[in-house]
């Protein structure tokens, strides 16, 4: 009995061995384990130990098999299924920022940092808050340097964002940190580098004690994190009638870091704002006590910043909204 | 403002570089614009005189010359015909360089060596008013006010080696237009003395009196007037120092008189006028407002009107001059003028900038009057003027100034207040230093008193003040002092909202664009807006560029379709933008228009329809957290397509309008393809959107489903139908999909077949399958009931 245990078993690894599919698997299986189970009563006891140990043998080798099997089915599913994983993907693409939104949001986290607010005024201003309180009155030559288009005699399309600051010292009190970005118009015929509508970012800061030193120090942080730890900031005396005192000012070039090269026409700097101490008259006008409170503005032009940025040398690609040229943002 | 260094050394001493002088002066508040040696393009070009000529033997019109440059004789042949022996004329040698860059080398004219060229003024990028006696079609020759040593820089011998400085000087500055005032400011900048010149005028006689007498009927418009009169004027060109000086400074010499005059005004500032005594009815000048309708022609020949609001210089019966503008044709200077009268006179600022802006003729002399000039520099000038009369021998002076003064003199005084400047500006700079600056620009300080010249207008309060010692002490060397304390710094809810409404559009694939904010009224013909419509009516640019750009828009829907035609037609295969921008709704005269911020999306292309369209807009309700809107057909907006183009409501109020662009706009804007265009209100969006979110439970009991189709006339809305069924399944309903739409046999004619998948769940329970079909029968009955059947 032994020996026909042993050789049932010898037969059924090489026909396990071979079985190819889960079918001839499953027969094996039903045919040997039947002859196993054919053992007599009297026979049990006595090998009862060898069968069992026979049968868990090749009901181990049954199983491997099948592992065997499956893994091998699986791998030539997956051999039909291969694809060409180079051809084009089917995604919807992204839409572009427009170049001005980009450095204007730039700009906005910068000033969010500093802990400025983010306030807006109406485009079409009140000559008042575009020039009068602006220390500007009728009949200024400064009227002349920003050609205005008028809508009344006493309305017009704000040539600056400047009356923001107007607007938001007569609505609230010091101490104001605050960034105005905005469209503003004069009435420059559009060429390469003019355009009658283009983009300012106010910004203003009242409280007491504040003094030029805030302003370049402010400033300062503002031309490092937009260009970087580096750059450098230069103040050169200006005049807008609405600071006291003035200036220009302009930053390391960021092209050449201010060894001097063609973006920087060989100057090492780039003016990039204007700005000053917020004159006493102006903050009067507004109701905010020049003797108690001290404040400092200052204006930058977008446009300038974003042809600066992405290698702009034409304003009107801005507006002109090609897609091949928003593509590239 | 260009400046002449040799003219500046006049009055400050100055051993700095050209660069370092424009760095500096840009530090301290006179920014350079540019500076540039004159014929620096020039090289190689050297003096040379005419040793022999002879005719060209192979040409009748060219000349053979031999022509001593110093260390050699060169053989030149030239073309020109006004050389003789003994000319000195400018040579450009082999290898060099005339005006315009164009080299010059050695070479044969007809067979015969030429070892050069020989110039003539334009080849020096001069004219013949920088050399009177010069012609401009010939060779120039020396005269005797050029240096003719042989082989020298030819910039050397005609003197065309001054360096000319642009400065931008600022409206409030007009002291620093002149060479004066920048001499002073470059003084101070480089601490220097300041080289005063006081003119002196001998006189020749007579009683200035007996010619001319002055009166100033309005006094508030005209502060001062002197007056002074030249005799047997001998009018000729001026010296070469004067006309080079001019040059540099951009003005055209012309004669001697105009050029003083031009002098005068570059040199202190203060415009100069000279009149013919011939034509001063009466010898009086009489400064007055003019009568309305009376007429003057002015130098530039044209005949203007005036009004009674304009200042002017009068004779006894006329006008002779526009008071700070422009002299009458008749009181120039003629070849024949025997006598002038020299005017140095004061007039108010604003009133001469309007008379000059009314006659649309805005003068180098309105320009500076315009910006408040001091009546304290009349006499000085005028004396300069006189003194220069003399030295150019261009008259006799008459005896006496006229000088009708009804300015005060007085200087406008500050306390002196150090520890404020200090303060306001951040630097600790003691009184003393504070003091010394000051007084380098011509302030006095007295007993804590600063006495602020007459020439500095603009000076009057303390941060005016604070401002010449913080540019003199220096910008750079105040101290950077990051902003201290705390700020709160937080987005608005509409900054949050813009954020997120870019961010879903550029996620959805549209880019965004910007627009000008005004258009051409003829936009809303082109979008075919009704001729009686609101939208009509803009706010209206009074001095537009052109007619393109001269209404504020009150709808950005035509800058789209701009936007959308020029893709089109740059051959772009397909676009999809949008734009966060405004429109302008004006409200009359005495309140400022609205400025509603509107969502525009625009696009077209292959695959893009109304659906796609739908989508975005859409995905921006959901971004936003709108629900709950009405979405209806809008069949009578005449710039849509008719059945493609529906209207979003929210709580009664209009939302959005979206469609496909009526064809006949399309063609009006010339866009060969579809196009789509959506608005969304922002303002809406801001009211009714909510982006707060709470978490709700997970579902724990599982869902059922069941489709139905409905049979319906083709015209009804599918919303309509998921409405009913929405609100017939009521509670458990947790989401409603069409699915199908058929149209055609066995379905009748204008009838369709719409299929919805719709699944149900209750929180607490498992539903029942009773449950659903009973909500299933509520939906079929609901419907049933106006005309929609089961599709069997």
């Amino acid at each position: 009995m032994k020996e026909q245990l042993e050789a049932i078993r010898a037969v059924a690894k090489d026909v396990l061995q071979s079985a190819a599919t889960v079918q001839d698997l499953d027969a094996a299986r039903v045919k040997y384990l039947k002859q196993m189970g054919k053992l007599s009563a009297e026979e049990r006891p006595v090998i009862g130990q060898l069968a069992n140990e026979i049968r868990a043998d090749l009901e181990d080798r049954i199983a491997e098999r099948m592992e065997n099997i499956k893994a091998k089915l699986l791998e030539e599913k997956m051999n039909a299924e291969k694809i060409d994983v180079t051809m084009p993907s089917d995604a919807k693409p992204l839409g572009h920022k427009h170049p001005l939104s980009i450095v204007l949001d730039e700009v906005k986290e910068i000033f969010y940092g500093m802990g400025f607010s983010v306030a807006s005024g109406p485009e079409i201003e009140w000559d008042y808050y575009n020039f009068e309180a602006l220390n500007i009155p009728k009949n200024h030559p400064a009227r002349d340097t920003q050609d205005t288009f008028y809508i009344t005699e006493n309305m017009l399309l704000r040539t600056q964002t400047s009356p923001c600051q107007i607007r938001v010292m007569e609505q609230q009190k010091p101490p104001i940190r605050v960034i105005a970005p905005g469209r503003v118009y004069r009435s420059d015929a559009v060429d390469a580098t003019h355009s009658p509508i283009f983009h300012q970012i106010e910004g203003l800061v009242v409280d007491k004690g504040i003094t030029m030193a805030d302003l370049k120090g402010n400033l300062e942080s503002f031309a490092k994190s937009l260009y970087g730890e580096d750059t450098k900031i230069r103040l050169r005396p200006h005049h807008f009638p609405f600071t006291e005192p003035s200036c220009e000012i302009d930053v390391s070039c960021f092209n050449c870091g201010g060894k001097g090269c063609p973006m920087c026409k060989g100057e090492g700097w780039i003016e990039i704002l204007g700005g000053g101490m917020v004159h006493p008259k102006v903050l009067k006008n507004c109701g905010v006590d020049p003797d108690v409170y001290s404040g400092f503005a200052f204006g930058i032009g977008l446009e300038r910043l974003v042809m600066f940025r992405f290698n702009i040398d034409d304003m009107r690609l801005l507006y002109e909204n090609d897609v091949r040229f928003l593509n590239q943002f | 403002m260009n400046t002449s260094k040799k003219w500046l050394l006049d009055f400050v001493d100055l051993d700095c570089t050209d660069k370092e002088f424009a760095d500096e002066m840009t530090l301290s508040g006179s920014k350079v614009e540019a500076f540039a040696v004159e014929g620096s393009e020039l090289s190689n070009i050297v003096t040379g005189k005419i040793e022999s000529l002879e005719k060209h033997p192979d040409s009748d019109h060219m000349w053979i010359c031999k022509v001593n440059v110093g260390k050699e004789t060169l053989q030149i042949v030239t073309g020109a015909q006004n050389l003789k022996t003994g000319d000195v004329v400018p040579v450009a040698l082999d290898n060099s360089v005339v005006h315009g860059g164009k080299e010059i080398k050695k070479g044969t004219l007809r067979g015969t060596e030429s070892c050069g060229m020989l110039c003539s003024l334009g080849e020096l990028g001069l004219t013949a008013h920088d050399f009177p006696y010069a012609i401009e079609n010939g060779i120039f020759v020396l005269g005797d006010d050029c240096d003719k040593t042989l082989g020298i820089d030819i910039r050397e011998a005609i003197g065309l080696n001054d360096t000319v400085t642009e400065f931008e000087i600022t409206s409030n500055r007009p002291d620093c237009l002149s060479i004066l005032g920048l001499a002073r400011e470059a003084a101070a900048t480089f601490k220097k003395p300041l080289k005063v010149h006081e003119p002196k005028v001998n006189f020749s006689g007579k009683d200035v009196h007996d010619f001319l007498s002055v009166d100033i009927l309005n006094p508030d418009r005209c502060y001062r007037y002197c007056g002074a009169v030249v005799e047997n004027v001998r009018v000729k060109p001026s010296p070469r120092w004067m006309r080079e000086r001019l040059r540099a400074c951009g003005v055209r010499p012309i004669n001697n008189i105009v050029d003083i005059t031009n002098y005068v005004m570059l040199e202190y500032g203060q415009p100069m006028h000279a009149f013919d005594l011939r034509f001063l009815k009466g010898g009086s000048v009489i400064v007055r407002l003019a009568k309305n309708g009376e007429q003057i022609t002015t130098l530039d020949g044209i005949e203007r009107e005036l009004n009674d609001s304009m200042l002017v210089i009068a004779d006894e019966e006329k006008p002779v001059a526009v008071a700070g503008v422009m002299g009458g044709e008749y009181s120039g200077i003629m070849d024949d003028t025997n006598t002038i009268v020299f005017e140095s006179a004061c007039f108010n600022g604003p009133t001469t900038r309007l008379t000059a802006k009314a006659l649309g003729m805005r003068t180098e002399a309105s320009g500076r009057y315009e910006k408040e000039l001091d009546p304290a520099a009349c006499m000085p000038a005028i004396l300069r003027a006189l003194e220069l009369v003399e030295q150019l021998d261009a008259g006799d002076v008459v005896t006496g100034i006229i000088d009708c003064d009804k300015s005060t003199h007085e200087r406008r005084t500050l306390p002196f207040k150090p520890d404020w400047v200090n303060n306001f500006i951040g630097i600790d700079v003691s009184a003393d230093e504070q003091k010394k600056i000051l007084e380098a620009i011509d302030f006095e300080v007295k007993d804590d008193v600063i006495y602020v010249p007459t020439f500095r207008g603009d000076i009057e309060h303390q941060a005016d003040v604070s401002e010449e010692i913080a540019r003199f002490y220096g910008y750079q060397n105040i101290p950077n002092r990051p902003l201290s304390g705390v700020a709160n710094a937080k987005r608005t809810p509409a900054q949050n909202l813009e954020r997120l409404i870019s961010a879903t559009l550029r996620a959805s694939g549209l880019s965004e664009i910007a627009t000008f904010s005004f258009i051409s009224p003829k936009h809303y013909d082109k979008m075919r807006l009704p001729k009686d419509s609101d939208k009509r009516n803009s706010v209206v640019i009074s001095n537009p560029l052109g007619e393109d750009t001269s209404v504020m828009r009150t709808t950005v829907i035509p800058s789209m379709l701009d936007v959308l035609s020029r893709n089109y037609n740059n051959r772009n295969e397909s676009a999809a933008l949008f734009e966060l921008s405004n429109e302008y709704i004006p409200h009359g005269t005495e309140q400022l228009p609205d400025e509603n911020e509107m969502v525009t999306l625009g696009m077209y292309g292959e695959g893009v329809d109304y659906y796609t369209l739908k989508g975005v807009v859409e995905a921006v309700f959901d971004a936003c957290g709108i629900k709950g809107y009405d979405i209806e057909p809008l069949t009578d907006d005449p710039t849509f397509h008719p059945g493609r183009t529906a209207v979003i409501t929210l709580c009664g109020k209009q939302l959005a309008i979206l469609g496909e662009v009526h064809p006949l706009v399309l063609k009006n804007y010339d866009i060969g393809v579809k196009a789509y265009i959506g608005q969304i209100d922002f303002s809406m969006l801001l009211a009714y959107g909510d982006t707060d979110r709470k978490y709700t439970a997970l579902p724990r009991f599982p869902a059922t489903s069941r489709d139905l189709a409905f049979v319906c006339d083709i015209d009804l809305p599918v919303l309509k139908i998921e409405k009913m069924i929405t609100e017939a399944v009521g509670d458990i309903l947790e989401s409603i999909k069409l699915f199908d739409v058929y149209v055609g046999a066995p379905i009748l004619p204008g009838m369709k077949s719409v299929a919805f998948s719709i699944k149900m769940r209750a929180a607490d329970r498992t539903l029942k399958d009773e449950e659903a079909d009973c909500a299933m029968k509520r939906a079929i009955q609901a419907l049933q009931a106006i005309g929609i059947s089961l599709r069997s």
